[in-house]
């Protein structure tokens, strides 16, 4: 482990390189800024960095088997932002993984993307996108990685001093076309919450949005509020997820909401386009400037979880 | 094979002796349905074609009839026996809309 990470090059350099190519959005949450944007960018420098207690990995949105001109190889974008992880691996203590590994939900694709995320050396926590469940029964996806977890994929787990819980927002919808939770899966939430005091951080990561992006394109979860107020008691509360290829960011109350890039291709800004669909007129030189992974750096005891998204450019 | 090329014939000669049943298609490209309404008979079918290259679904509003995932490429084909008006929409990208009329 030690010496590929040596062989990545000295730890300056690479570190220099990092913080050149992140795109730095709104970090720093502190808990207390009820409703604000948190403004505590500069303080996140290199230092702190280097201080985070614990650190994770997000990647979302790979769509191996999608192939369009400007995007001809989404499985080597997927191999570039594995790279990225694993450069990261002495660092971060695992990957979550937000959904849409596959494009159409084939076994095929399944395997391609299978062998690409190996490749970090780390493990990888999944939520379902609806992309992965395209299959009559979900079988696909909950064969591969449904084990452990409740109903169609949801599960919880603790790791650094905070409660990580796993939601499946992709298999049902309103007829206005914002995404469901579903009673079970709310009850099973109260259930699990049960435990958590109240001071832990939580990290919720979903792959639709848990917030109203952009109800027009069923960018949303029409259910989630319900969610949000057994969320209400805890101090700290993250929430990751994917499903529209790009970042933004949201705070409210105790939440702060993070969408990350994706690894195949880019959507454009709500309502800024016709559909929602990949934006096709990408120029090649410019395609990895919006695809990316995403470290999140929780520091024990402060209650801050920074986000740095990084481009594959 | 010769069983196969005479039920083959028979059918073909069998198709303009049943009801003048029609199939209308409708194409999903860029994400839309085109066109966005069309109006069939009882007995007429719909064929939907999805030309775009993410995964689409027919799915009526009204619960009449759900493609399930219509892959790139591929096509659904549903037939209305009945009148009357579905609004329908993809399943996964709920701004695409449009309506099959079915007349008597």
């Amino acid at each position: 482990m030690s010496n590929d990470y040596e062989d990545d090059g000295p730890t300056d350099p690479s570190r220099r390189r990092v913080m050149e190519c992140a795109t730095w959005i709104g970090t720093g949450l502190v808990w207390t800024l009820a409703g604000g944007i948190p403004t505590t960018l500069a303080a996140l420098g290199e230092a702190s960095a280097a201080e985070a207690k614990f650190t994770f990995l997000q990647i979302s949105d790979s769509h191996i088997g999608f192939k369009a001109p400007a995007y001809p190889d989404v499985p080597g974008t997927l191999t570039k932002a594995i790279g990225l992880a694993k450069s990261m691996r002495n660092e971060a203590a695992f990957i979550l993984h937000t959904g849409d590994i596959t494009h159409l939900a084939k076994p095929e694709q399944f395997d391609t993307a299978h062998g690409i995320n190996q490749g970090a050396g780390m493990t990888i926590h999944h939520v379902p996108g609806e992309h992965d469940m395209l299959d009559p029964g979900k079988k696909l996806y909950l064969e591969r990685y449904g084990k452990g977890t409740k109903g169609m994929g949801w599960y919880s787990f603790d790791a650094g001093g905070a409660h990580f819980i796993g939601l499946v927002n992709v298999v049902d919808t309103l007829p206005s076309g914002l995404w469901l939770l579903g009673q079970e899966q709310l009850s099973w939430l109260r259930d699990d919450l049960k435990s958590v005091s109240s001071s832990t951080p939580i990290v919720l990561f979903a792959h639709v949005p848990l917030w109203a992006v952009y109800p027009q394109w069923g960018w949303g979860t029409a259910d989630a509020p319900a969610a949000f107020a057994m969320l209400k008691r805890f101090g700290s509360v993250t929430v990751l997820n994917g499903h529209i290829h790009q970042v933004l960011q949201k705070v409210e109350g105790n939440v702060t909401f993070h969408s990350a890039l994706s690894t195949s291709f880019p959507q454009p800004a709500p309502g800024s386009a016709p559909h929602p669909g990949p934006m096709m007129m990408m120029p090649a030189d410019q395609v990895t400037r919006h695809l990316g992974i995403r470290t999140v750096k929780y520091r024990t005891g402060q209650s801050q979880l920074a986000t740095i998204d990084k481009t594959l450019a | 094979m010769r069983l196969f090329i005479l039920t083959a014939c028979l059918a073909g000669l069998l198709i303009p002796a049943m009801a003048r049943a029609a199939t209308v298609p409708v194409v999903i490209d860029n994400y839309a349905f085109s066109p966005k309404t069309v109006v069939v008979h009882a007995g007429d079918s719909v064929m939907w074609t999805n030309k775009d290259s993410v995964p689409h679904t027919v799915k009526a509003l009204d619960g009449a009839f759900d493609s399930a995932t219509i892959d790139p490429g591929k096509t659904y084909r549903f037939t209305f026996a009945k009148a009357g008006d579905h609004a329908y929409r993809c399943g996964i990208h709920p701004e695409m809309r449009a309506t099959v009329t079915v007349k008597p």
